[in-house]
């Protein structure tokens, strides 16, 4: 007898991507330079997050077609965004069959007061999360991975910083709590009190924790996972470099080696530019993606 | 006695499941990220993961005549789900099958269910299945251990054993325990 779309398989695939790379791809043929650097995953999306910046306006699910093309070209598993809020977007993704769903801050929100019930569908999701109330929510809620949500198409890696300093500094502060201030902790964190107090008891988040958002080098790859992210997310980084699939390769290369100094500076050499950047502190408020979301 | 020294190779992939299977049952564990990580272990372990990132891993880091030598030399080698995908015929090498990857289809068909594992005592193994590949091909000194209806998913020859399932996402030690227990006895 099969079960399928089991919590069990769905926070599976995001055990097995840990220690890789997860690349923004806008159609097949970056889909492909990515799966040969080495990515295990593509987040397949119309505009890649510094072109969503730049252009403004209303950022939406892509395209199903662009989708499907991607599928057609990789075979490593392919996510794509959705709305906060927007549950019939994920519909379609999942009619789609892709492999994880992202709800994202990247795109416009949907919703300003419900994210999408996880729970009600069968692909699983990742959410981002800027502390360990939004994580707990998410998770709550159906996410089966949760990531960093940083501050995605700058190339500026101290939002991503900050969150995930944030979410493992909570986790270790519930490990030396009693119940009562669990208790408490749950009502500070608005989240709920059984998860609080499963992540006091374990000391890490039920799903696996991911970092994203601004990541644009090697070493920024390596130090989001010695800070304690499983994988990273890479978005603009990649396809807005000067050299993307030596810049792909390397990424991976310092993801694998991230506690190896010698090989994150190999990683790191002759690379050519870096992709264009903003510093993530002198955005206006309008222009902050972190903000979205709940 | 001296515990086994057991290897994970980690260039991607669930390593850290492994690691705690193993542990349990008494081994060492050491992540494998190049050749020189393979030098004295026992036996060693391939994750699942991606298998596309980690044969283009292997190649960069040279890992590949290093890991045909470590399985040729007789030690135990446990791989599970893309490690049962490197050892086959278009990639590592180290047994006679051919793989189909994403055998079941995507992930919205990843599934769980029960597996009877030949040899594995105490009732059937109830596998995880993400993604999963299935030999489609294996030589007749190849023993299958394991089927999902018609689809072959565990497979053994000498001290190489691989499964299209994940035992290290279940609470079910029963392979890891057989396995370590293989692992001549050091010192």
């Amino acid at each position: 007898m099969r079960d399928e779309s089991t919590p069990r398989v769905k926070t599976g695939l995001a055990e097995m991507l840990r220690g890789g790379v997860i690349m923004d791809v806008i159609d097949a043929e970056q889909a492909k330079i990515a799966e040969a650097a080495g990515a295990t995953a593509v987040m397949a999306l119309e505009r890649v997050p510094s072109d969503i910046r730049r252009d403004g306006g209303v950022a939406r699910m892509s395209d199903p077609q662009m989708i499907k093309e991607i599928q057609e070209a990789v075979s490593i598993p392919v996510m794509a965004k959705a709305r906060i809020g927007h549950f019939v977007e994920a519909q379609v993704l999942e009619a789609l069959e892709v492999d994880y769903i992202d709800e994202s801050e990247v795109l416009t929100p949907a919703d300003e007061a419900n994210h999408i019930d996880k729970w009600a569908f069968e692909v699983p999701f990742v959410c981002g999360a800027t502390n360990l109330g939004e994580a707990l929510r998410r998770i709550a809620e159906g996410a089966c991975m949760i990531r960093s949500k940083g501050e995605a198409g700058t190339g500026d890696v101290v939002e991503a910083v900050r969150h995930i300093r944030a979410i493992r500094g909570d986790i270790k502060r519930l490990s030396g709590m009693d119940g009562g201030e669990l208790a408490t902790a749950a009502k500070n964190h608005q989240a709920p009190l059984e998860l609080v107090r499963w992540v006091a008891a374990n000391g890490k988040l039920p799903v696996p924790l991911f970092s994203a958002g601004g990541i644009a080098t090697p070493a920024d790859a390596a130090l989001m996972m010695q800070l304690g992210a499983e994988s990273v997310f890479v978005g603009s980084g990649i396809f807005k470099s000067e050299d993307p699939q030596r810049r792909a390769e390397r990424v991976v290369m310092a993801t694998t080696h991230f506690q190896d100094p010698a090989k994150v500076m190999e990683a790191s050499t002759g690379l050519g530019r870096a992709m264009d950047s903003l510093e993530a502190r002198k955005l206006g408020e309008d222009q902050v993606f972190a903000g979205r979301g709940w | 006695m001296v515990a086994p020294t057991i290897g994970i190779l980690a260039l991607q992939g669930g390593v850290q499941e492994h690691a705690a299977h193993l542990r349990a049952h008494g081994a060492e564990v050491r992540e494998v990220r190049t050749p020189e990580g393979l030098e004295g272990l026992d036996a060693l372990v391939l994750p699942g993961g991606e298998s596309t990132t980690m044969t283009l891993g292997i190649a960069r880091e040279g890992l590949g005549d290093p890991l045909r030598a470590f399985a040729a030399s007789g030690r135990p080698l446990l791989a599970t789900c893309a490690g049962l995908i490197l050892l086959d015929r278009d990639h590592l090498g180290v047994l006679p099958i051919r793989c189909e990857r994403n055998a079941f289809g995507r992930q919205i068909r990843s599934f769980e269910g029960d597996v009877d594992v030949a040899g594995l005592d105490g009732g059937p193994h109830h596998g995880v299945f993400i993604r999963a590949p299935k030999v489609v091909e294996h030589d007749d000194d190849v023993e299958v251990l394991a089927r999902v209806d018609d689809a072959v998913v565990g497979v053994r020859r000498g001290p190489v054993e691989g499964y299209a399932f994940h035992p290290e996402l279940t609470d079910d030690g029963r392979i890891h325990a057989a396995f370590v227990a293989r692992v001549p006895a050091a010192g």
